[in-house]
């Protein structure tokens, strides 16, 4: 999806984009080649150079095509403000020291002039609540709340995306017994429930988990009749991208289905958003899940690389895509300092390979429905 | 997943799988965990063995097996052939009675259960009226003499059990036949012998607990006789003419009591403590035998000193002022003697004495002087020594074959030439297809060499590793050396002896290649032995070599054991399979993976701590490979092993506790009560527990795996390839391990070629590592060829036995992970296929094989594929290249984790495991290769009561036999057509072995010359398993 997208766009635009970029109440004007916008780091210091703050710690965001203020502090959220952006990229500059976090968010209904009068006068946020998007290192999701339309709305479908080991997933399983309306009445049936949720884990962190609640699909496969050594080895195998499906023991937060919500993903436990037109997330379908697993193979020379996979079928187009974002980012006519550039990076994942296990998934994430729970 | 939905549709694939697909638990082989009960039937020469769990076992001929099983789990205490018939009584724990039949179906016998009965008592008698202590099958084939603990005898008739309640022989009206003095003095008691006169069916002999024994008239219902003796009575027998009767007592004592109308002393004839005078245990049973030759053997159990040697579980024979106590290190089940069967003859003439102890069971010639051992057919004490792995080669070679049987009966010079004597029935089993040896390897680092081709699992030869090593026991020691005046003579027989000298010496990993001859062995202390297949015995130095694989870790501290000392000088090693390099890793940690190729002469070894490649030619180290994470502790300090000695050491003496404890409990007075008691005692400790753990559930922690977990390190497996590593134009030799943290390592290797084999060095280099990123441990490497058929093994090419690999098309390299199976290409290791195990269904795999599965229809088709156990104890085949599920049968049940670790499979889709630590069930996943025992038994036919000859003579014709075998084998050649031999013809590679010798020596044989040779071979081997 990324590549077809950004490629669209940029012979849209004959390569150029107009960056509008305001720091306090000045006003910079300057364009970019949208096929190369080159690094976070290098747009950062241009930002500088064009403002003249060259020792000044600022946060950089920018509005996207919703309104919504969004921050640009990775190469990944950078590249994609460039892609997006059309006609024109706008960048809003606070200095780190004053930053006000809580602009940044994904309120709907915030239309430009309030972005500007946010970042003008800080304090008028707080008539109205809205969602608080912190500062990360990196801008990704944890989890979601997926196909709502598809299942009773007793039940809830939870994605937790986990990135390397900084954090665990966190939560215990056990026996137990459930209780199931059959055409023979009530039937007491053995069932496996959330047991324990580890402080400050994933799980509980997602907020959409909870003890007792019972675990009734792991990655789409049931696990009644199984074994809790067989659903903890299933869960632990897809733990880079685990999708259980629980019936919640509080029946009173469930997602109350809307008839605007056409696609079928929703997201997190905040019901409002689900009138949030839905954005397309096929970068995250089940079929894929895949992508996140690609191996790593050392050649004799020592460079670490991903496999890719041998026979380019239609899913496995975004996993080329990922190695074409992590390593050959300059593909299209990108030139010089590629070289030095590529080698570094090479080192750095020599080093350890968290990171490059990271860098493979991080390419395919799409800014904009990425909910970072509180 | 799709993939998988896609499969089950297709019915020309599903057709085709029925036929190359089928699973049965075929045999088991090995010696029957915990027996409690022996029977043997004189007439159909057959043995039965009863055990714990409910399980009869019924032994003749080798090849003639049945099993049956009780419906209730209860202990067999009792099995009693019917004189004359295909049918057996078996008496459980619980009282009750069970009727067997072996009935012929479609020209094989099977074994099955008729009825059942339990013996009920009047109204209001109290439980031990009817508690079953003796049966007697009399001779009539339609009573049952029943003697009970209240001291009467019921009387049921066969078939249909029915109680005639008419004919009871109640101690009352015994006691009214005696005199007044017998009446005082004694109360009745339970009974403890019943038997029938040898002579006259109307007389039988009613021995009771508290020393009176009685000959009751049956027409009469009267005492003919009776004997008082002073001592309990633990059993009693007729001589064979009905003449005598002798009593064995609890004090040690055996008594012969004359039987003759008009004496009717008190006294016995002769009475003697055979090891006396000091106090002495009960003799539990006696024989009292008698012979041509005049003198009688005397046969008894127990009696020993029983301050000094009470605990020993001895067999006494007496014969001719010879004395031997045979000494068993488990206990004595029980025993029987094997002797003239026909009513009629003068004399007993006993020739075989059978024991069934509880790890083992031991046949004694008795006709030969000095009374040595039988080798046992079948029934082997596969846990002499604990196993700690096993490897399984098929196919054979006929030469290699010829010589691990002519190593092995140069150590059997100390057993009986005795034919095997218990051989009723009749093996209608085809001859087995193909020559399979299973290997296992020992804890007190021996290897045994069976003979897994059939039905009976054979031992063929042993190879003891502690020759190569300096232990603190003397080797020298011989437990037999006993000096002439010793008393008791004690003799140790069997060969069961669990205690090891020193864990280190432990077999973990076994490869032999059944070409070269080459027997790559390594133990629990990091030890690697090389061995060749030599004929003669020879002395030579071992060559040794330390491989450091810690390298250029630094600060680590190994806290396990140490390594073992090798033994310095040459040493004498006898034919067989002698070491000739042994390469001891530094820390000294498990061999966890090994393999050895025989055509470059390299052996490969993996630890937890790394791998390393020996060239065994040179005798150098090629290199080393650490493994170690870095945060791996565990594994550097080896804890982990000191640990888990520990913890087996003291499981183990637990156990040792329970089963003395158990051995202690023989049927006595109030025994089976006991029992009762102590069964109740521990289902209640079970059921407290299981509260216990209803308050506190089962919680399991969800978790990815991070690449900081112990043990990432530990190499799981280690894999020899000639593929395309680096590029797609030239194939090299390579090495691949797969670790235990997903890694996958490649090296390159370059290996001189044969002309300079010695002058150049064997270089690696590493050329590939592969992460997998599931992180799940590596359990199995394979490389496919360009028509995705697994690489051959080692010379199997060189000598045409194998097609050869295809090296035109792309190879591809199949990773197997305890979670999935992933296809790669080779050289560029692209990510091709996979089929995740675990994700989908929880399942881990914990054994994989390659497998050939050859269809039933179509002689000339098969295809390679996955055999796969999980650790649910399913067996899975996974089709190659495509990794398609093709069956699944559930095998094990998922708690047994030690008969899953213990699971091998073969190449031709069998398998074996242990269901306990005694015994393997043999499975087969295969239509075509199966071997199941076949076998016919029939008490009509007339056998002529020939004793077994001693020596290289013909044994008892059997005439009758052989034509039912002729009729039976076309009956069996339907279903197994004749190609099947006719591939054993063909695959016999006989001749291709002398060529191989031929050419390990430096000398090539043209084609055509082998080729011929083949031929003669092949026709020789033709002959001889006709015979």
């Amino acid at each position: 999806m990324n590549r077809g997208h950004r490629h669209g766009l940029s012979s849209g635009c004959l390569g150029t984009m107009e960056v509008k970029s305001k720091f306090g109440a000045e006003f910079r004007r300057f364009s970019l080649e949208r096929s190369k916008p080159g690094k976070f780091e290098e747009f950062y210091g241009l930002l500088q150079h064009v403002h003249k703050i060259p020792n000044v710690d600022v946060l950089v965001g920018y509005a996207d095509i919703h309104g919504d203020l969004l921050p640009i502090n990775n190469d990944d959220n950078y590249h994609k403000a460039v892609s997006t952006a059309s006609p024109l990229l706008r960048i809003f500059i606070q200095k780190k020291e004053e930053a006000d976090y809580s602009a940044f968010g994904t309120d709907t209904l915030i239309r430009k002039k309030n972005v500007l009068s946010h970042v003008l006068r800080p304090d008028n946020h707080r008539k109205k609540p809205h969602i608080v998007i912190s500062m990360p290192q990196d801008f990704r999701p944890v989890s979601s709340i997926i196909d709502v339309d598809i299942l009773p709305e007793t039940h809830r479908r939870v994605r937790l995306y986990k990135y390397g080991t900084e954090k665990p997933l966190g939560f215990y399983i056990r026996d137990g017994s459930s209780v199931r309306v059959t055409p023979h009445g009530l039937e007491k049936v053995p069932g496996i429930f959330i047991s324990r949720l580890v402080p400050g884990g994933l799980a509980q962190s997602t907020g959409l988990l909870a003890v007792n609640d019972e675990v009734l699909e792991v990655n789409g496969i049931e696990v009644s009749g199984k074994s809790l050594d067989q659903v903890t080895d299933m869960m632990i195998a897809n733990s880079r991208n685990l999708i259980i499906t629980v019936r919640p023991a509080n029946q009173r937060n469930n997602v109350v289905r809307n008839s605007r919500t056409s696609g079928s993903s929703s997201q997190s436990t905040d019901n409002s958003l689900l009138g949030y037109p839905q954005q397309v997330e096929a970068s995250f379908e089940p079929e894929d899940q895949d992508s996140d697993e690609e191996d790593i193979v050392i050649e004799d020379s020592g460079e670490p690389r991903q496999i890719p996979r041998a026979t380019p079928e239609a899913q496995s187009l975004e996993s080329l895509t990922q190695i074409e974002l992590s390593f050959e980012s300059g593909q299209n006519g990108f030139s010089p300092p590629q070289d030095s550039s590529l080698d570094t990076e090479l080192e750095t994942r020599a080093q350890g390979q968290k990171l490059l296990e990271e860098d493979g998934t991080i390419i395919t994430l799409a800014g904009r429905n990425e909910v970072l729970t509180p | 997943m799709r993939r998988f939905l896609r499969t089950g549709h297709d019915p020309a694939r599903e057709r085709l799988k029925r036929d190359l697909f089928q699973f049965n638990k075929t045999v088991e082989h090995g010696f029957p965990h915990q027996p409690s009960a022996l029977g043997y039937s004189p007439s159909l020469r057959i043995l039965a063995i009863g055990t714990r769990s409910g399980a009869v076992k019924l032994y003749g001929a080798p090849g003639v097996e049945f099993m049956g099983l009780h419906r209730e789990n209860n202990a067999v205490m009792q099995i009693h052939f019917l004189p004359g018939q295909c049918e057996l009584v078996t008496l459980l724990d619980d009282n009750s009675l069970h009727l067997w039949s072996l009935k012929v179906k479609g020209g094989v016998s099977e074994l099955q259960e008729e009825e059942s009965f339990i013996l009920r008592g009047p109204p209001g008698a109290a439980p031990s009226a009817t508690q079953i202590t003796e049966i007697l099958p009399h001779s009539s084939r339609e009573l049952l003499y029943l003697g009970t603990e209240s001291g009467s005898v019921f009387v049921v008739q066969l078939p249909g059990f029915r109680t005639l309640d008419d004919r009871t022989i109640s101690s009352d009206s015994v006691l009214q036949w005696l005199p007044e003095e017998a009446r005082h003095r004694r109360v009745f008691e339970m009974v403890e012998a019943l038997q029938e006169h040898p002579r006259d069916p109307n007389q039988i002999l009613i021995g009771y607990s508290r020393g009176l024994v009685v000959v009751w008239d049956l027409q009469g219902s009267r005492v003919l006789y009776h004997f008082l003796s002073s001592q309990q009575l633990e059993n009693a027998s007729w001589q064979r003419d009905g003449s005598l009767i002798v009593t064995c007592h609890s004090d040690g004592s055996h008594c012969q009591w004359s039987v003759c109308s008009d004496s009717r002393s008190p006294e016995p004839l002769r009475s003697s403590i055979p090891y006396g005078p000091f106090p002495c245990k009960a003799i539990t049973k006696i024989f009292w035998l008698t012979t041509r030759q005049g003198l009688p053997f005397t046969i008894f159990q127990g009696g020993m000193p029983r301050a000094s040697y009470g605990d020993r579980h001895c067999i006494s024979v007496v014969h001719n002022g010879q004395q031997t106590a045979f000494d068993f290190t488990s206990r004595v089940i029980d025993f029987t003697v094997l002797s003239e069967a026909d009513p009629a003859a003068a004399f007993d003439d006993p020739y075989a004495l059978v024991v069934l102890a509880e790890e083992e069971l031991v046949v004694i010639d008795l006709q030969t002087a000095g009374w040595p051992q039988v080798q046992l057919p079948y029934l082997a004490s596969l846990h002499c020594s604990a196993i700690t792995c096993s490897h399984h080669v098929s196919n054979i070679p006929l030469k290699l074959w010829e010589r691990v049987i002519a190593a092995g009966s140069r150590q059997n010079l100390h057993f009986s030439t005795m034919e095997w004597p218990i051989d009723g029935g009749t093996s209608l089993a085809p001859p087995p297809p193909q020559r399979d040896l299973l290997l296992t390897g020992h804890e007190d680092g021996t290897v045994r060499f069976w003979d897994a081709s059939g039905v009976c699992l054979r031992l063929l030869y042993k190879l003891s590793t502690v020759k190569v090593f300096l232990t603190d026991t003397d080797p020298n020691e011989n437990l037999s050396a006993q000096g002439e005046d010793e008393w008791p003579p004690l003799r140790k027989v069997g060969s069961f002896d669990p205690y090891s000298d020193d864990p280190r010496l432990g077999i973990q990993k076994i490869f032999l290649c059944k070409y070269s001859g080459y027997l790559a062995v390594a133990g629990t202390a990091g030890q690697v032995l090389v061995l060749e297949l030599n004929d003669e015995a020879a002395e030579h130095a071992v060559e040794q070599a330390e491989a450091d694989l810690l390298q250029d870790q630094e600060g680590y501290r190994w806290k396990g054991h140490e390594r073992l000392a090798a033994r310095p000088g040459p040493v004498c090693f006898e034919a067989g399979f002698q070491p000739f390099v042994l390469v001891q890793c530094q820390p000294p940690a498990v061999v966890t993976s090994l393999a050895l190729h025989s055509e470059w002469r390299l052996v490969a070894f993996g630890t937890s701590h790394g791998f390393g490649l020996f060239d065994h030619q040179q005798r150098r180290q090629v290199f080393v490979k650490c493994t170690l994470h870095p945060s791996d502790q565990l594994a550097l300090e080896g804890p982990l092993s000191r640990v888990k000695s520990l913890k087996k050491s003291l499981r183990q003496s637990f156990r040792r506790m329970r089963r003395s404890r158990v051995s202690g409990h023989k049927r006595r007075p109030g025994g089976p009560m006991g029992e009762a008691q102590a069964q109740a005692v521990s289902t209640k400790a079970e059921r407290t527990g299981l509260q216990n753990m209803e308050l506190a559930p089962v919680q399991r922690k969800i978790e990815a795996r991070s690449a900081e977990d112990s043990f990432t390190g530990f190499v799981r497996t280690l894999y020899f390839a000639d593929t395309y590593l680096r590029d797609s134009s030239r194939h090299c030799p390579s090495l691949w391990a797969g670790t235990n943290g997903g890694t996958v390592y490649a090296f390159s290797l370059r290996v001189p070629p044969a002309e300079r084999r010695m002058d150049e060095l064997v270089r690696a280099e590493q050329a590939k590592e592969i992460q997998l990123m599931h992180r799940a441990p590596v359990v199995g490497i394979l490389v496919l060829d360009g028509h995705s058929v697994p690489l051959p093994e080692p010379l199997e090419v060189a000598h045409d036995l194998s097609k050869s690999p295809d090296m035109q098309g792309s190879h591809q390299l199949l990773v197997v992970s305890e979670e999935q199976f992933k296809v790669f290409t080779l050289p560029k290791v692209s990510a091709k296929l996979k089929l995740k195990l675990t994700a989908l269904e929880g399942s881990r795999v914990r054994r994989v094989g390659v497998a050939h599965f050859g269809s039933c229809r179509a002689e000339d088709y098969g295809e390679h594929h996955l055999a796969v156990l999980t650790n649910l104890g399913d067996i899975q085949v996974v089709s190659m290249p495509l990794l398609k599920p093709q069956v699944r049968y559930s095998c094990i049940r998922r708690e047994d984790v030690s008969g899953i670790a213990s699971c091998v499979f073969t190449r031709y889709g069998q398998g074996f495991y242990l269901i306990s630590p005694s015994e393997f069930e043999r499975f087969s996943l295969s239509t075509k290769w199966l071997v199941e025992p076949r076998c016919l038994v029939d008490s009509t036919k007339t056998k002529n009561y020939n004793r077994p000859s001693n020596g290289n003579g013909t044994g008892p014709k059997r005439t009758s036999g052989q034509v039912r075998n002729s009729r039976s084998q076309s009956d069996s050649e339907e279903k197994k057509p004749g190609p099947v031999m006719e591939h054993a013809l063909l695959n016999d590679e006989s001749g291709v072995l002398k060529e191989i010798q031929s050419t390990l020596e430096g000398d090539r044989g043209s084609y055509s010359h082998r080729r011929s040779h083949r031929v003669a071979v092949g026709c020789s081997l033709g002959n001889g398993e006709a015979e």
